[in-house]
């Protein structure tokens, strides 16, 4: 049991942290405090799989040119999800420059970014 | 409103600081391939440098630097190169993006041609990414009204 | 929707993460499934068939390129949408 518990501890930080970014996005009322939310949500989940591609006695993956013939892999960490999270750290600034543009529009047209409010105000 | 700070030690830090983060940056661009670094780190540098020329001083004094319709090119300008290269070899019967058929136009191996093509497509990505990350700070700070909030002075 | 409804979703929701975890495998084991396939093919030929020592470079560039060709027009696409929302003509 304590073996279980040590040996996964990283899962679980990425879980709490995917927890607190869900319960901001739902349970608040201002829209601000929503998108810093889901920013929260986006890079635990990055940060998760990054985890994923370490290796125990492993180092950066960067190969030494002098040893040319005997490289192993089991001397390197996996650099395949750095790649690909390198791609989504991208996409994330986009998707965030972008909702920050759709709530200046909405304060412009509503006055307001509480919630209820706009609520309100949509259904008159 | 866009104010401006009048505080002598900021302006004079960021006026020492911003040509040291530029060649910082073409460092780690240039080092992409032989140490951790490449076309993304050295945009968003780049692009932070520029930031705070306009965070530290008046808006206009970046916009003197780098105008708007300079910066618009060159969003478009590093898909531009980054395409480009991918369709040079169409040109000697390769596949897209097949950087080993480049040796028929750069004087190399196909194998060092490799090298090559991936150096100019990180300076594709690098001038997009800077360009994009200025556009989207100068939108968002101004609310889109660029002329209104450079004329009003206090 | 009230907080109180929130916060039991979110309970729910992070105890069938805990659940997962069981299953996941150990922090730093070089068998991993996310570490066989692929990636030792990667490390190993990446010196001799493209002179770059990276490995991560070579990846996103080389083996990997239409990947990142993709996602630098999905961020000139996030700058345009903004210039076009957001600026506007007199």
């Amino acid at each position: 049991m304590t073996e279980f518990l040590i040996s996964k501890y990283n899962y679980w930080i990425y879980v709490i942290l995917i927890m607190i970014g869900f319960y901001g996005m739902m349970a608040k009322n201002n829209l601000m405090k929503k998108l810093i939310g889901m920013n929260i949500f986006q890079w635990s989940i990055i940060l998760f799989y990054i985890s994923i591609g370490s290796k125990k006695g492993g180092t950066v993956p960067v190969i030494d040119p002098s040893l040319h013939p005997a490289i192993r892999a089991i001397d390197y960490i996996n650099p395949l999800p750095h790649v690909l999270m390198l791609t989504a750290i991208v996409v994330g600034v986009a998707t965030t420059g972008i909702a920050l543009t759709l709530l200046i529009l909405v304060y412009r047209k509503y006055g307001t970014l509480e919630e209820d409010e706009i609520l309100e105000a949509l259904k008159k | 409103m866009v104010r401006v700070l009048d505080d002598v030690v900021i302006r004079t830090v960021s006026r020492i600081l911003v040509p040291f983060m530029q060649i910082y940056s073409l460092y780690v661009f240039v080092h992409g391939h032989g140490s951790p670094g490449g076309g993304f780190q050295g945009g968003c540098i780049m692009a932070a440098s520029f930031i705070l020329l306009a965070v530290a001083f008046d808006l206009r004094e970046a916009k003197k630097r780098i105008k708007e319709r300079t910066n618009a090119i060159f969003c478009a300008l590093g898909v531009f190169i980054y395409a480009g290269t991918g369709y040079l070899s169409f040109l000697y019967s390769g596949n897209f993006l097949d950087y080993g058929k480049l040796s028929n136009l750069l004087p190399t191996d196909p194998v060092k041609a490799r090298y090559y093509g991936m150096a100019m497509i990180e300076l594709g990505v690098q001038i997009t990414v800077m360009a994009v990350m200025f556009s989207i700070f100068l939108d968002l700070v101004t609310a889109g009204k660029h002329e209104e909030m450079l004329e009003e002075e206090e | 929707m009230n907080k109180i409804a929130a916060l039991v979703v979110t309970l729910m929701v992070g105890g069938f993460l805990f659940y997962s975890t069981a299953s996941f495998p150990k922090w730093g084991d070089p068998n991993q499934p996310a570490s066989i396939h692929v990636s030792p093919r990667y490390i190993e030929k990446t010196l001799a068939e493209t002179k770059v020592p990276n490995a991560v470079t070579s990846v996103l560039a080389d083996y990997r390129g239409y990947d990142t060709m993709f996602e630098t027009s999905v961020i000139f696409t996030a700058g345009i949408a903004v210039m076009m929302l957001l600026r506007r003509s007199r």
